[in-house]
This record gives structure tokens, sequence and C-alpha cells, in this order.
């Protein structure tokens, strides 16, 4: 035990030592936290639009005004040329052309239907989606008008009409910002605990101070713990300090127990750790390792879930998940911060990253090797 | 320099292949408690093999090899407690102070702190740098960390202590300096067990051994060995064996 | 210059002795394409929903199968109680509950109303809306279709061409990106790590006073990865082409061209890192940090650019991905030739020399 105090209070003071790495460790972080927060959202602003009214009449006109009045369109055009149209939006000036065609009252007031078009720039496939529902809402918002308007003029003899009545729970302002940041904060001390472990043992490789070690009486075990605690300290250092940011500048909501989130972290951290030590027992370089724990980083987080739903992907992805920790831990804290889940909606989850933790530290351990 | 006719290490038909290439070619000697036994060869004839063998750091293709009492395959870790080893790296932690290097090694030699405490006073004012305990091993001379990597060898007094070209790179003067640190803790009982390819230093040592190509060419004492080549100085006896 | 030769072959054997490295180089991109390609997607699918319903009734199944068969959805319980509402929530597996209320037919036929209540959990907000979107849309189509009277089918119908990109495919917005990233990456991590650790193992001084100039000797380093990150280019040009139809339409030579640009402006963005990285670990962390993250978030890559508030957009003009992403989209998906992305190319160009003389500076300073 007190061996593994040494080499604990060792690394500690190795790390405060080094003036360069502290503010990268520290600091940078929480700079990032705090900037990339505010750019991970799908909200829609300023959906730049453009008109072409061939109709002129005062129902086409009562549809562009529903788009005015729409707090998401921005109304950048109005012309009748469709070429003219079509070059604003090849410019990227705008994203959306509405083209309402002539003939659209006469129709819409004769034969009960009309046509518009919509010319949408859709190399970007997920807003193109967003804008087109968007606008499809706009219309059919305008499609309800003109049914009312109807109805009080013509009462029918029969009607049957659904409510649908909607709420949006843990989240009534759709902020995207509180489903972000519990992401982009578990990036952050994945990449700050991995790496950090993982150089650290392969640099006491590089520079041989490795040797010094494995010749004195310190057991295996003692030595991969020692390089573990002090960079699952500093990881938990850091999620305390990204959430305190959370709370404070943004306001996330902690519907769930705190202590059970930072006990799930230091599990999920175990795992990342652990692997990072694994890879640095199987390499010589710190370049070889800095490249491999990047690989199976990215990885991870693109399988997490933290920017697309895993449901969504094929299902030999959602079973090849089961070896990801980062998808475990993306789902379980933003659960226990957003929806106040519990220990026991969260404990299959819980043992099934502990019984790797062990796995992982486990090989990492048989593979570090005293003896060459 | 007394020593006992206790053997301390004992070495037999030890072989290291590294693949097809055979690093130590069935080695055979023995090592007598309290002797300084000096361990020479050209750079690249299987002194740093050897030596990482009884270490423990590197496994033996074959051989019975036993250092301390204790066996080389199964016991490595009694050995390890047992001694203590000085790299070609001298492995002392640049970022941390002396103090901080010498608690970091006492400590997981299993010493208490009150130990490490008395221990550092003594080899530090030994080596007069009682003062410096504070001082960052990155900003002082290569001699100094030289002979502070030698006391942390042997802070947990072990049986023997293993030195892997202890004196390269520093002048004469510093050399002769850290070669009457090793006669006092040889004197003190400890085996020492050190390889350098300065043939001017095996005359320091008890006895010596030779090693060209993975083979021992000769061991006995420099006087013995002399006599034998017909040679003034040990280089001169390295130079013959190494013609033939 | 055959003394130059020489030392880029060093390098280069340097390099390809790390199969490891190697390996990760060449994959790296590879896995990511098919990741973005196969795996990922913001689409719905299969999200799981629960059912509280009150009624049970013929039209209350009715609309829950038209719901379930849609392809979105999965159902995942039937539930009994409003309180089981939040305890499945909190399992974390369930997206929507959606609620009939008791008597739904008997209303309906009755008073011509009739009430569902559709909770989502919006904490992923993105994809609570678009499943609301669904939900509501399979509601009012069925709603409809239960009204046959002339004054109440009136229907505009907006017909919806996507531009540039038919089948909406998540492609289009993948492949520039991450040939950004991965040319980043390779050429500005791995250069500054490589002379980065020069440094810290000393054996850059042994390098400095030989007879090679210091240019030849960043020259030489960076040589291999400004190979490395073509190969990368081109791998992943002939992915995007052959396995997902991403369309080359405008000038091969000059998408080449661009490439080589972007290249050489990380290249020189990488020895810029290293000059003031005294090792790898920091060289390594800086990469990293202060460009992955922000190339992946602020560049345009996955999130629009025009949704982010004001000082993020200006900060993301300094990000050259940013710029490389115009250009290969424009290119690529619209055909234009350089007159349309002179202002982009000229910005990455001011780029590569604004990073060069600065890190001319900073090594001459530490020679002195």
């Amino acid at each position: 035990m007190n061996t593994i105090i040494h080499i604990i209070r060792k690394e500690f003071i190795q790390i405060f030592r080094n003036k360069t790495m502290l503010p990268i460790i520290f600091l940078l972080p929480i700079v990032q936290l705090l900037v990339l927060v505010f750019a991970a959202t799908f909200e829609m602003k300023n959906i730049n639009m453009v008109v072409v009214d061939q109709d002129l009449s005062s129902e086409s006109r009562q549809l562009i005004g529903k788009f005015k009045g729409s707090p998401f369109f921005q109304i950048q055009l109005n012309t009748f040329s469709q070429k003219e149209a079509e070059e604003f939006l090849k410019a990227d000036k705008a994203d959306l052309i509405l083209n309402i065609p002539s003939g659209f009252e006469r129709n819409l007031l004769k034969e009960n239907s009309a046509n518009v078009q919509l010319l949408i720039n859709a190399i970007n496939g997920t807003t193109a989606g967003l804008t087109n529902g968007y606008a499809s809402s706009v219309i059919a918002d305008y499609n309800r008008d003109v049914i009312i308007e109807n109805i009080n003029l013509n009462p029918p003899s029969s009607q049957s009409n659904v409510n649908i009545e909607y709420s949006f729970w843990y989240n009534p302002e759709m902020n995207y910002k509180i489903y972000m940041l519990p992401g982009i904060l578990g990036i952050l001390i994945t990449l700050i605990g991995m790496f950090l472990t993982a150089l650290n043992l392969v640099r006491e490789k590089e520079m041989g101070t490795i040797e010094q070690i494995n010749v004195s009486p310190i057991k295996k075990y003692q030595f991969i713990v020692g390089k573990l605690f002090p960079f699952l300290c500093i990881a938990l250092f850091e999620l305390a300090f990204g959430l305190t940011i959370g709370k404070v500048i943004f306001n996330i909501p902690m519907l769930g127990s705190l202590p059970l989130l930072f006990l799930f972290a230091s599990v999920y951290l175990l795992v990342a750790l652990g692997i990072g030590l694994f890879v640095s027992t199987l390499s010589s370089t710190q370049q070889q390792v800095m490249f491999v724990t990047f690989f199976i980083m990215i990885v991870f987080i693109m399988m997490s879930g933290i920017f697309t739903p895993t449901e969504s992907m094929p299902v030999w992805a959602q079973r090849a998940n089961v070896m990801n920790p980062a998808a475990y831990f993306m789902r379980v804290i933003r659960m226990i911060l957003l929806k106040g889940s519990g220990f026991m909606d969260i404990w299959k989850s819980f043992a099934s990253l502990l019984i790797y933790a062990i796995i992982i530290l486990g090989l990492a351990t048989w593979k570090y090797r005293k003896i060459a | 320099m007394t020593a006992s006719k206790e053997i301390i290490i004992s070495v037999k038909n030890l072989v290291k292949k590294f693949g097809h290439f055979v690093a130590n070619d069935d080695l055979n000697f023995e090592v007598y408690k309290g002797e300084i036994f000096g361990f020479l060869g050209a750079n690249g004839a299987g002194k740093t093999t050897a030596i990482k063998i009884l270490c423990g750091l590197l496994a033996p293709t074959s051989g019975d090899i036993k250092v301390a009492g204790f066996n080389v395959y199964s016991q490595t870790n009694k050995i390890k407690r047992n001694i203590g080893y000085m790299s070609q790296k001298f492995s002392l932690y640049e970022d941390l102070t002396i103090a901080e290097n010498f608690r970091f090694y006492g400590g997981i030699y299993g010493l208490n702190k009150k130990q490490i405490q008395s221990k550092t006073k003594l080899l530090l004012e030994r080596l007069n740098l009682a003062d410096q305990e504070n001082k960052i091993i990155s900003a002082i001379p290569l001699g100094w960390k030289q002979k502070l990597a030698f006391s942390v060898a042997i802070i947990h007094d072990p049986k023997i202590v293993f030195l892997d070209e202890p004196t390269g790179g520093v002048d004469p003067i510093t050399r002769r300096q850290f070669w009457e640190l090793i006669y006092e803790t040889a004197h003190q009982g400890t085996t020492v067990f050190v390889t350098t390819h300065y043939m001017d230093e095996a005359e320091y040592c008890d006895r010596v051994s030779i090693m060209v190509d993975g083979k021992i060419s000769a061991l006995d004492s420099p006087q013995n060995l002399k006599m034998k080549y017909q040679a003034k100085s040990m280089d001169e006896v390295f130079i013959k064996l190494a013609r033939n | 210059m055959k003394l130059f030769r020489s030392f880029v072959k060093k390098e280069f054997y340097h390099i390809f002795r790390d199969v490891r490295t190697l390996l990760i180089l060449f994959g790296l991109p590879i896995a990511l394409i098919l990741i973005f390609g196969y795996v990922v997607t913001s689409e719905i699918k299969n999200a799981k929903i629960a059912i509280l319903d009150h009624s049970k009734d013929e039209i209350t199944t009715e609309i829950t199968n038209k719901i379930l068969s849609s392809g979105y959805f999965i159902l995942d319980e039937n539930l009994s109680t409003e309180k089981q509402i939040e305890e499945i929530f909190k399992k974390g597996e369930v997206r929507e509950v959606i609620i009939f209320e008791p008597g739904f037919s008997a209303n309906l036929s009755k008073t011509g109303q009739a009430n569902v209540q559709i909770i989502t959990d919006a904490s992923d907000a993105n994809t609570a809306n678009l499943l609301l979107n669904y939900t509501r849309a399979i509601i009012q189509d069925y709603t409809l279709s239960l009204n046959k009277g002339p004054n109440l089918n009136i229907k505009i119908i907006a017909q919806t061409r996507m531009l540039y990109n038919e089948e909406l495919k998540g492609v289009y917005m993948f492949v520039p990106g991450t040939m950004a990233l991965i040319l980043l990456l390779v050429s500005a991590m791995m250069t500054s790590i490589s002379i980065a650790r020069e440094k810290e193992m000393g054996t850059m001084e042994v390098m400095l006073v030989s007879p090679l100039k210091p240019l030849q000797i960043i020259l030489g380093k960076v040589t291999p990865y400004f190979v490395l990150s073509f190969i990368n280019a081109i791998t992943i040009l002939i992915l995007g082409y052959f396995v997902f139809g991403m369309p080359i339409k405008g000038s091969l030579i000059l998408l080449l061209g661009e490439s080589m640009l972007f290249i050489l402006m990380a290249l020189s963005l990488g020895i810029l890192i290293s000059t003031v990285s005294p090792n790898q670990q920091v060289a390594m962390f800086i990469s990293m940090m202060a460009l992955m993250l922000p190339t992946i978030l602020l560049s345009g890559f996955i999130f629009p650019i025009e949704n982010m508030p004001i000082p993020l957009q200006i900060i993301s003009h300094i990000m050259p991905a940013r710029w490389f992403i115009v250009i290969l989209k424009n290119v690529m998906l619209k055909g234009t030739g350089l007159l349309f992305v002179w202002k982009e190319s000229l910005i990455l160009i001011g780029m590569t020399l604004i990073f060069i003389t600065l890190s001319v500076k900073k090594f001459k300073v530490r020679l002195e």
C-alpha cells in the first residue's frame, strides 16, 4: 500500500511541476467547453429564403405573409425570375426558394387543391430535412387557416377532429446546449484521461526510467494502480469543473444524484484509462501510443451517440457498441443529469462497465512485463 | 578488500539468444560476497545483456543462475529486494529534486519515513551535497547525477549492487571519486558487480572477467591476468585477448 | 541535393518501419468514412415509444398501427398508468409516450373531437422535434382521411425538390468534412509531433550542426507527410466516389490542387506548433485539443455555421477547415471552377504564408 502511495505522490509532483502542460490540462478543456457548447446546435435560425411569386394574388400574399411572420425565416429576395432565384441559391445567399406558380389562388378556390414548390439546398442533408420540415409546417398552418375560413363560410354537416396536445419533458425550451454539454464534457475528460495515462507510461519506457522500476520489488499491480490513480483524479476534477460551468453559465439541470454520476464516471474512466494503459503496454514509442489511442477514441466517440442517436445505427453497430465504453457514458450522464435517473435505472450499464474495467485492467497488468 | 569465499552470484551455462543472434554463449562464473567484480568487454560483447539477466530484467534462454541465493527464473522478486541497480542512463527522474528521488526509491524498497530521512542525510553528507537536496536533477552537473544515482541504488543496503557502465561521459577525476565510493561500499560488505569498457578501471577490481563475442575469454584478478598475458596494463591484456 | 535526398529517405524509413502508426494513418480515414457512411445518421429509425391507451378501441388501435408501421417507431411497452410515464423515461430507452384519452372513438362520433397527448423526451431536442413532427403528421393524415366533406378537404400540396443532393445523402457533408479533418490531423499533428520528437530526444541539435540547412531539415521532415496526406486525400475521394456515390462534378485537377494547398497549410501549421512545443506530448495535446475539436465543431462539418451565435461565426472564420470545406463542396457538388472559389483559396494561401512566417521567426529566435 505504501508503495502505491509513493508512486502516486511522485506522479502528482511531476504533473504539477510540468508548467507547459498545466494550462493544457486544466485551462484548455474548459475554454473548449465554453466555446463549443454554443456551436453544437441544430436549432434553425434565419433560414434565408427567396420568394418567386408568379401569382400575385391575395392568397399568395397571405401565404408569403405566414413566412414573414415566422421567426425562422428571413426573406432575402422577392423576384419574378426563377433563374435569378436559382443563382441566389447557388451563391449560398439563400437556402430555400418558395415558388408560387400563377393560378395558385384560382386552383385553391375552384379545385380545392393548389401546388407550390420548395427548392432546398440539400448539400447538408440534415439541415435540408429540417428546413423542409419547418417550411412544410408553415404551409400546413396556412392550409389550416384556409380550411377554418372555409368552415366559417360553409359550416359542414359532420366533422371529425383529433386534437393533438404535445409537451416536451425535461427540456421544454428545446435547449440544445443542455444535451451537448454533457456530451462534450464527456469527450474532454476521456481525451485528457486516456491520453495522459497512456503517454505517461510509454514515456517512462522511452526515457529509460522504467528500468529502475522493473528492477525494484514493485509489484505489477502496484505500478498500474499508481499510474492510473492520479489521472483518474484529474479527469474527475475536470468533470466537476465542467459541471460547475454547466450549472453556472448554461444552467443545465441536475435532476439526478451527483454522487451517483461521479461513481459511474469513475468506473467509466477506469475503462477508458485502462484501455490507454493497455495500449501503452503494447507500444514502445509515444508516437505509436498517440495514434492508436487517438484512433480508438475517435471511433468510440463517433459511435457513442453524442451527436446522433444510437438507435438509428444499424443493428451490427449497436451490438458492437457493447465494447464501447463511451456509449454507456454518454447515455448515462444525460440520463442522470437531464432526467434524474437513479441507480436502478442504470445498474445494468454500471455492472457492464465494472466488468469491462476489471478485464481491461487485468489485461494491462498481465501484458506489462517487468522481465523482458 | 576483504572478500570471503561465500558465493553470492552463481552462473552456470548461461545462454541468451535473440532470435539467431547469441548474445551470451555458455557463460560460467561465480562472484564472492564482498568483492568488487569487474565485467569487462568491448561494446556489443554481451555485458549489458548478462547484467540484465542477473538483475531480473531479462529472461535467460537457458542456464542455472542464482543471485543472492535465489534463482532467476522463479524468485525474481526476492532477488530484486536484495539488489541495487544503476543503469547506463542514471535513472533518476529529471523533473524531481534530489530529496524527492531519494524518498521515492527509498519508499518503493520498503523503507519507512525515518529510515529514508536518516539514509538520505547520511548519503548526501558523504557526497558533500547535504545542502543541495532541493535541487532539481535536470539542473545539476553530470558528475553529481552519477554519484546520486549510485547512492539511490544502495539506499536500501542491498547485498549486491549492479552498476552498468556507471562512469560514462565524465572526467577522470570524477571517475576516480566515483570509484572511491565503490570502495567504501564494498568495504562495508556490499558486493559490487560493475560492467565497464574502460580498461583502466579493471585495475580497481578484485577480479575481472573479459567478454569477447559473447564468451568469457578470461577470468582472474588483474595481477594474475597481467602476468599470464605478459602485459603492463589491462588495456594490453584486452588487446591481446581480442586479437586471438 | 544528394544530402537532402538521403535525409528525406531516412524520414520515410522512420515512418514505414512503424507499422502500427502507418496502419492507423491509412486506416483512420477509411474507418471514419465508413462510420459516417454506414453507421451514424441523424435520421430517425427504430425510435422506441410507449403507448398509454385508455380506450383501446378500434380507432386508437388503427392509429397505433399506422404509427408503428411507419418504420420510424418501435413499440417498447404498453403502459397502464400515468405514473409509469416518468419511470419509463428514466429508464432511458423510450423517447416518446403517446396517450389516448378514455372513450376516444365514442367522443369522436358524439362531439366530433377527441384528444391525444404526445410527450417527448426532449433532452435530445433535435430528435424530439423530428419524432413529434412525424407522429403529428401520421395522426393528422389519419384525421384528414376521416373527413370526407368537400369543404374540409382543401389541400395545399408542397412539392419539395432537394437541390444538389436529391436523396439527402449524408455523404455530401461528411466526405468534405472528413477530408478536412484527416488532412489537418495527419499533416499538422504528425509533423508537429515528428519535429517535437527530435527536440525531445536531443537529436535536433545533431541535425542543426550537420551540413543540412535548417530549411532543408524542415522540408525533409515535411515531405513524407505531404506524400502520406496526399495518398489519404485520394483514398477518401475514391471511397466517397465509388462506395458512396459522391459526385465530382468539377475539375479533378482543381480538386487535387486545392487539396495540396490545404495540405501545405496544415504542414505549416504543424511546423508552427512544433516551435512552441518542448516535447511530443505538448505538440500532441495542442494539435488535438486546439485543432481537432474546434475543427469538428466549428467548420460547418456537422453543425451548420449559420445557426451558431455570432461570436462563434466570427471565430469560425479563422478555422482553415471551414474554407476548405466550402471549396470542396462547391467544386465537387456544384461543379464550379476556380473563379467561384478564388476568395477561399486566397484565404488558405494567406494562412499558409502567415504560419510559415511565424515559424521562421520563432525558429530564428531559438537559434539565437
